[in-house]
């Protein structure tokens, strides 16, 4: 059993296979997953940095706050359904990825549609979230006098509150966080939108079979973890624009 | 080995595959619900007189702790990353090493910048501003 263990060892650098033991297409995905992480991680961090640099910065419980077809005030509840979607969606494409190596045509048709379906939630959730902070207008105490902001890349009314004129309003806040916020939700949102079409190709060639001639399941894996990236990337978004 | 025993491991095998999937899944559900609950502890201390900064601080690295926990949990185990042959989680592995230094150096650099602002350059000694009511109003182009 040793011997042979050493001898597959030496064997997995002395040529004719891949060393790492995964595909061409396999490796090249994850390196450049890696890159990609790489960008975003430039994006939060770039945030974290001029986050830091100022005194202030706005209050997220009170930015993401509303929820569709109610007023009342719900922090962290619309943002926690979109982390579901989007968790929820990781599994069932693992799922798929599963049905793949057993070379079952149907349950891996079944899955990649729930995982579809499930980008195309989120990519809905945020949707409604951007019109909402977009459009949505509130009160602001600029220059002296009452002005009506929507949440955009060059107006932030989440300032710190003042009594004006009898009534709490407030004031501006860092112009940084609107760029931050949609930049960086708008990334992932891309990401999550070019998922969900690489999902789509996926779905229409095991309909018709491809995979099943080929005789293996690969390109469901390439996808799936491109797919997963993106959820992994989400996890981060959430953390540091919603939660801390 | 007979063709049905090489059967019977092969299912066993696939059932403890869609467990441990499924096992990632509920982690990863009661990691996000358990952020979620500390996340609204800080919104309700923020909400009180006198919020402890110290311990919302601290429950912010619980809560960083535990991203880091799903983001293990979602590579491994979603990516099977954890399956793969150790050499090659290494060539992906040392490159991300970098996040440490990246963090620590620019959270860092934001940091000192916004003392060099509040005490322009360490010439002066920091006044935190207290909100006043009415506070002095901000110009439409001017930043804070």
């Amino acid at each position: 059993m040793e011997t042979a263990l050493a001898r597959s060892k030496t064997n997995l650098w002395s040529g004719g296979k891949s060393p790492f033991n995964v595909s061409y297409g396999k490796l090249m995905m994850w390196y450049f997953l890696m890159s990609d992480s790489f960008t975003f991680g430039a994006f939060l961090i770039s945030y974290g940095s001029i986050r830091f640099s100022l005194n202030r910065w706005v209050d997220h419980n009170y930015v993401f706050n509303k929820f569709p077809f109610t007023e009342a005030n719900l922090p962290l509840a619309f943002v926690s359904l979109m982390t579901f979607i989007l968790i929820f969606s990781s599994v069932t494409m693992v799922l798929a990825v599963h049905e793949g190596h057993k070379m079952n045509r149907k349950g891996v048709e079944k899955w990649m549609l729930l995982t579809i379906l499930g980008g195309l939630g989120f990519l809905s959730c945020q949707a409604w979230e951007w019109t909402h902070l977009l459009t949505h207008q509130h009160k602001v105490l600029v220059d002296g006098a009452i002005q009506y902001w929507a949440t955009t890349t060059s107006h932030n009314p989440w300032g710190p509150e003042v009594i004006f004129n009898g009534e709490l309003v407030r004031t501006p806040g860092p112009v940084a966080f609107g760029g931050y916020f949609f930049g960086i939700t708008g990334f992932h949102g891309f990401h999550v939108f070019t998922g969900v079409i690489i999902n789509t190709v996926m779905y229409i060639k095991t309909r018709l079979g491809h995979f099943q001639q080929r005789g293996h399941y690969e390109m469901i894996e390439k996808a799936g973890l491109y797919w997963h990236f993106v959820d992994l990337v989400w996890v981060f978004v959430f953390l540091c624009f919603y939660l801390i | 080995m007979s063709a049905t025993t090489t059967n019977a491991i092969e299912i066993t095998h696939d059932e403890a595959q869609v467990k441990r999937i499924w096992k990632a899944f509920w982690i990863l559900l009661v990691l996000t619900i358990i952020e979620l609950g500390l996340g609204l502890t800080i919104y309700n201390m923020d909400l009180g007189p006198n919020p402890n900064h110290v311990l919302i601080l601290g429950i912010k690295g619980v809560i960083c702790i535990l991203t880091l926990a799903k983001a293990f949990y979602i590579i491994s185990i979603f990516m099977h990353l954890g399956d793969e042959v150790r050499s090659f989680i290494l060539t992906l592995g040392i490159p991300a090493l970098i996040f440490i230094w990246f963090i620590f150096v620019f959270i860092y650099d934001g940091n000192s910048f916004r003392n060099l602002r509040n005490t322009d350059a360490g010439s002066r000694p920091y006044i935190e501003k207290v909100e006043q009511h009415p506070a002095p109003a901000m110009k439409a182009g001017e930043k804070n």
